[in-house]
């Protein structure tokens, strides 16, 4: 039965630890997840975390941030489980001995996102980077998260692809917002400008203007998502067990094939991925 | 309780406002401090009453200090304080002020406005009163506890004569109990018609102190005979 | 236009549905912010009255900093909370983030600076009003901070209800501090900040438009409670 999580007399503790006296007492049977907004956006959360609370009675607890805050909560052990789409930095998370072990989970991809009018000409390319070449020689308005996340963090390496630098470009067509995948989204549809996005919160975007998809299918726009338990030798106070119940739940079949049902308007939104050869642990 | 005021001075930014004022008040009666405009009648009362500290001489009630012996004292403002209560409420606060328990307030309050004609205005917002009715009701205030002195200061200035003459009875009233009168005015026909003692109070010195009859028969200083004369006295 | 009407329908027929995710947002930002607003009154009506009342070196510094504190910006505050209740932070082992009580403690912060400054005000203009009286019945100096405060009601009311409006309506520190966590921390002003993210704009601003009618019944009921009070109690 998955149990009441929220307090019911918030000021009472709020009274008691002002003046200092008995902490709040966490709730055992629940975790927390520092994952990031765009997986947050996509519903995914929404749709699977009801199921796996019934089914084994812990509650999830997300918290969306972006990919570089989900990761330093999750270094100071402000979360249970982390769960982002960055490889590099979260195989740097397990080395550095923060979390015990990378277990992929699913994969979708990015797409580039731009004006039907396509002042680029960049619509049914399969190669991201020349894409994004092309929108930088024609001076198209390109919005990017500009927040350390792992969308942003592709997108730098894709401008690296195509050789070109837009922080040293003229800073007029390019656009950082700072922002989480939503709200950059919405800047762009303002500016009908192009954006790099993951494909789950595109399709689930309401706010879409005059944008459409106009580059997929790159290799190089892989999208994979890897979930690992913080270490409980560097914070003793971490839910280990049920987090890692959360872990193993979600590499699961079970797990697997509900992420595999998950759909957008009928499409798709992640592949799953547990059983793939990418595994990494501390070892 | 006698009052023994002894060579009283009360200066500020460099203006003397009382100079060199010695007096003794005692006995029951009704004793009026009567002066012109910017005379110091105001300050006196105070100083008496222990809200302004003489800067030189010193006052004593019954050998104490004026702070020591506020509590046996009532005191009346030209311009009533009225709390943003009721009538009743206004009564009451002085009541918790003192300590008096809650179960005796009620019947306390009762007695001081009925006393003060108040009895059916005891509901209304203090504020909405009139300003003779307000004025009766700091009298109450001031008559709860049984004082041994009550000072007023000029509490009839701002009224009309009707409002006036419903205060002047109350003052008699009070008087009556026994306790101690010390009015302030600059009205002489007021101080003919309520003084037993005169005090006639000018530039700060204080220039006759004598029974009320005597005075007004022939005052022996002649600022204060100007003064009953109706003249502007400089 | 077209996201004002349909903001309009959205918001009329999730009220009208009563939508229970709506409600239990909405029933989390009352409770929060009332919570948040209860332990700011408790903290500064006290704090703003001694500040009126009390004298001491650097006073003055004082009531210009707690002036300038009723402009926190909300997500700094957040921000500063945030690192104090992380676990990497001196309050880890309360495990406090991310949990409603961490929202509330940040509102107080927030809000304690508008009660307090805005009763320090009241209180200074109260006491320059009822000085004289009260020092003349004997009042002690908590004596003189109750009746202040008790006679300042309205204005202080007026005060609370702004400390309220400031809670309810802020974003910036509830986001940091609660996660906006789905069915534990997520309140109203965080819902319309994420279903903007998701693009919803209809929806977003249909629930900006319960947020603004939210604050409005509560100052409403507040006003008349007060008129109601008023008319009974005087």
């Amino acid at each position: 039965m998955p149990t009441q999580s929220r307090s019911r007399c918030g000021w009472l503790p709020a009274a008691i630890v002002v003046l200092g006296m008995l902490p709040a007492l966490s709730n055992a049977e629940s975790i927390t997840v520092a994952s990031t907004t765009s997986t947050e956006n996509s519903g995914l959360f929404e749709y699977l975390l009801p199921i796996f609370a019934r089914e084994t009675g812990i509650e999830v607890k997300v918290v969306a941030v972006g990919t570089g805050q989900a990761i330093r909560l999750a270094q100071s052990g402000d979360a249970d489980v982390l769960f982002v789409h960055h490889r590099p930095s979260e195989e740097a998370f397990v080395a550095d001995g923060f979390g015990l072990k990378r277990y992929p989970v699913m994969y979708n991809d990015f797409v580039i996102v731009g004006p039907a009018s396509d002042p680029a000409d960049i619509r049914g390319s399969k190669d991201a980077a020349q894409a994004l070449g092309k929108i930088a020689a024609t001076e198209s308005v390109f919005v990017s998260r500009g927040d350390d996340s792992g969308t942003h963090k592709k997108e730098l390496s894709l401008w690296q692809a195509s050789g070109t630098d837009p922080a040293a470009a003229n800073k007029s067509w390019y656009r950082e917002t700072g922002s989480g995948m939503g709200a950059t989204l919405n800047t762009a549809s303002g500016m009908n400008a192009y954006v790099l996005s993951d494909r789950a919160t595109w399709i689930r975007f309401g706010n879409k203007g005059e944008l459409e998809i106009l580059a997929e299918g790159d290799p190089a726009l892989f999208n994979p998502y890897g979930v690992i338990l913080v270490n409980p030798e560097k914070h003793p106070h971490v839910h280990a067990a049920e987090g890692q119940a959360f872990i193993d739940w979600l590499v699961s079949e079970h797990g697997q094939t509900l992420i595999g049902a998950y759909r957008i308007d009928g499409q798709p939104a992640f592949y799953p991925d547990a059983d793939s050869a990418d595994a990494v642990d501390d070892e | 309780m006698p009052a023994a005021v002894t060579g009283v001075c009360y200066a500020i930014d460099g203006k003397t406002l009382i100079d060199h004022v010695s007096c003794r008040l005692d006995g029951p009666g009704r004793t009026v401090i009567l002066g012109p405009n910017g005379a110091g009648k105001s300050v006196l009362l105070r100083l008496c009453h222990g809200l302004l500290a003489p800067t030189a001489g010193h006052i004593r009630w019954g050998g104490a200090s004026p702070v020591e012996t506020m509590h046996r004292r009532g005191i009346v403002f030209q311009r009533p304080v009225m709390l943003r209560r009721s009538v009743a409420a206004n009564v009451e606060h002085v009541l918790k002020i003192k300590g008096v328990p809650r179960i005796r307030r009620p019947a306390l309050v009762e007695a001081a406005l009925a006393q003060s004609g108040l009895g059916s205005l005891g509901q209304r917002q203090a504020r909405t009163l009139s300003g003779g009715e307000q004025q009766r009701l700091a009298i109450a205030r001031a008559w709860l506890l049984e004082p041994a002195v009550v000072l007023l200061d000029e509490p009839t200035a701002n009224l009309d004569p009707g409002a006036t003459r419903a205060v002047e009875e109350l003052i008699i009233n009070l008087g009556a109990t026994g306790a101690k009168i010390i009015m302030t005015t600059h009205d002489i026909a007021q101080a003919r018609r309520l003084a037993d003692e005169v005090m006639f109070l000018h530039h700060g010195r204080l220039l006759e102190h004598r029974p009320a009859a005597e005075f007004f028969a022939g005052p022996r200083d002649p600022n204060a005979a100007g003064f009953i004369a109706g003249e502007l006295i400089t | 236009m077209n996201d004002f009407s349909s903001a309009l329908s959205n918001a009329v027929g999730l009220v009208a549905g009563l939508d229970p995710q709506l409600l239990e947002i909405v029933g989390l930002s009352l409770e929060i912010s009332l919570s948040a607003v209860l332990i700011a009154t408790i903290l500064g009506l006290p704090m703003g009255a001694t500040l009126a009342l009390a004298n001491f070196p650097g006073r003055r510094a004082a009531v210009v900093v707690l002036n300038a504190f009723m402009g926190l910006p909300p997500v700094v505050v957040g921000l500063v909370i945030y690192l104090l209740l992380s676990r990497a932070g001196p309050l880890g082992p309360l495990g406090l983030l991310f949990t409603p009580t961490a929202m509330i403690i940040a509102q107080a912060v927030l809000v304690t600076p508008i009660v307090a400054a805005l009763a320090r005000q009241t209180v200074a203009d109260l006491h320059e009003e009822y000085d004289e009286h009260l020092r003349a019945i004997g009042s002690g100096p908590l004596q003189r901070m109750t009746t202040l405060l008790w006679d300042g009601r309205f204005r202080l009311l007026t005060a609370i209800l702004a400390g309220f409006g400031r809670a309810i309506a802020e974003v910036g520190a509830v986001l940091i501090v609660g996660g906006n966590i789905l069915h534990s921390t997520r309140v109203m002003t965080t819902t319309i900040a994420l279903e903007t993210s998701k693009g919803n704009l209809g929806l977003a601003l249909g629930l900006g438009i319960i947020l603004v009618l939210m604050a409005l019944s509560v100052n409403a009921a507040a006003v008349l409670l007060g008129d109601a009070a008023h008319r009974r109690f005087g």
